[in-house]
């Protein structure tokens, strides 16, 4: 089995693992690294559970192969939090606003949501479901999800302008 | 649901890249984003013996000029010169989200917003997409309704082929086995428009339809009803001589053959075909016509 030396920063911190060129990005996290937060639900691009940020961008982890990754940044659900546990506000709002029930589809759209704000602060509505779009929970229907986006989009937009 | 081992190789350029393809005889792939190749993989659909990862190839991944200088294996062209359009170069490693942004090709970027979701987008490339060929996407409908030439480059060098001469069938191109896509060009039409139908944000086309303004006349194609998407030169002759969007739809829903699947029926997909290209043709009208002198302004675009 031949193998390729890989070095990644994840969540922040220098990893190197020796990797299968046929083991995708959600492969290598979630089983040589431990970080089992990445879900894998359809292998095959449609779904988004297994949805981190790579340099800042949210990719499918199941659609890139680990050895693709060299030198990149990547977050994932388990670096959302702060180290005291304090939750990432897309975090607090998701549990406030009940926007998840069995939690397997929760931590892709929750890397979801964190670039959607980044990119488009306080979206509406409509803006948050289009984005949404490319990950599917099947316990509770959306609108939980979609309240707790929006709660935290706007939550970010009045800190930002200080309630103006 | 794990692909089967390949070797991989990060190429280093487009040569290298060209070089150990040819050197698999056959049995090798080139990774581009890899949204549709990955998922092959995964369910062993397609079994390489190697990917050549085509992704640190920057030099392809940039817009040319409007003159279509400059950028990838930049050509012989001049710019226009007779008052027409010109066109744009697409490298074929831009990303579908660069796409999106880039605004030298209005047409281009809002089909580009069509296609799946942002973290797709983020990582789908425009050569992948026209090499993939599925005929339910908008990157080969794009590249017809756009006169796309398309450059590939091989051992015995490079070739343009026009988009006409490119889609062959279902997944399958004029591409050989070794040669690689390097870019595109796209005529910049004076007005443009185009429709999809979905079943749900972000999917796959069931129908779709774009018209353009080219130099020499309309272009209308659609995608969804046959194994690639297919210009309905009817459709474009009557918009040429001054028809509306509706009539333009009729024609096509006369003129086209579509078939059967579990998304919808032969019937209806034409009935779709006419009604986004009526609509199309809205948003085409919808812009300012060029006016003598003022041809290929892009700024004439909303």
């Amino acid at each position: 089995m031949n193998t390729v030396a890989v070095n990644l920063q994840v969540n922040g911190r220098s990893v190197s693992a020796a990797v299968e060129p046929r083991h995708t990005l959600a492969d290598v996290l979630r089983e040589q690294l431990g970080l089992t937060g990445t879900h894998l639900g359809c292998e095959q691009g449609v779904c988004g559970a297994c949805t981190v940020l790579v340099d800042g961008e949210p990719v499918r982890s199941c659609l890139m192969f680990a050895v693709q990754i060299d030198g990149a940044s990547i977050t994932t659900i388990e670096g959302l939090a702060d180290a005291d546990g304090t939750l990432h506000p897309v975090q607090a709002a998701f549990t406030e606003c009940h926007g998840l029930q069995c939690g397997f589809c929760t931590p892709g759209f929750v890397l979801t949501a964190v670039h959607l704000l980044a990119d488009q602060p306080n979206p509406d509505r409509e803006t948050i479901r289009r984005e949404l779009s490319g990950n599917i929970c099947r316990c509770t229907g959306y609108v939980g999800i979609v309240d707790a986006v929006e709660l935290a989009g706007r939550r970010a937009a009045e800190a930002e302008g200080g309630g103006s | 649901m794990k692909p089967a081992p390949f070797d991989y190789h990060r190429a280093t350029s487009v040569a290298d890249a060209i070089a150990v393809l040819a050197a698999s005889e056959g049995s090798g792939k080139l990774l581009a984003g890899g949204q549709s190749l990955v998922p092959l993989l995964s369910m062993r659909m397609a079994q390489p013996t190697v990917l050549i990862d085509l992704n640190g190839l920057t030099d392809l991944s940039g817009l040319g000029d409007r003159s279509g200088l400059g950028g990838p294996g930049a050509s012989a062209d001049g710019p226009p010169t007779d008052g027409s359009t010109g066109s744009v170069r697409f490298g074929s490693m831009m990303r579908h989200s660069e796409l999106c942004r880039q605004t030298a090709h209005p047409l281009a970027a809002e089909m580009a917003g069509w296609i799946a979701h942002t973290a797709i987008r983020c990582r789908g490339t425009i050569g992948g997409s026209l090499a993939h060929a599925d005929p339910n996407a908008e990157c080969p409908a794009l590249a017809l309704v756009c006169d796309g030439r398309i450059t590939v480059q091989g051992p015995s060098g490079q070739r343009r082929i026009a988009a006409a001469d490119f889609f062959e069938g279902m997944l399958q191109t004029t591409l050989a086995d070794d040669e690689i896509l390097t870019a595109i060009d796209l005529a910049l039409p004076a007005r443009w428009g185009f429709a999809e139908l979905a079943r749900r944000q972000g999917d796959f086309a069931v129908v779709l339809a774009a018209v353009a303004e080219l130099d020499d006349g309309w272009r209308v194609v659609v995608g969804g009803v046959d194994s690639t998407p297919i210009r309905v030169p009817a459709a474009e002759a009557a918009l040429d001589s001054g028809v509306d969007g509706a009539e333009a739809g009729r024609l096509v829903e006369t003129q086209i053959v579509a078939y059967d699947d579990i998304h919808g029926g032969a019937s209806y997909r034409r009935a779709m075909a006419a009604e986004l290209v009526r609509r199309a043709c809205d948003m085409a009208f919808s812009q300012a016509a060029p006016s003598a002198g003022e041809t290929g302004a892009v700024k004439s675009q909303p």
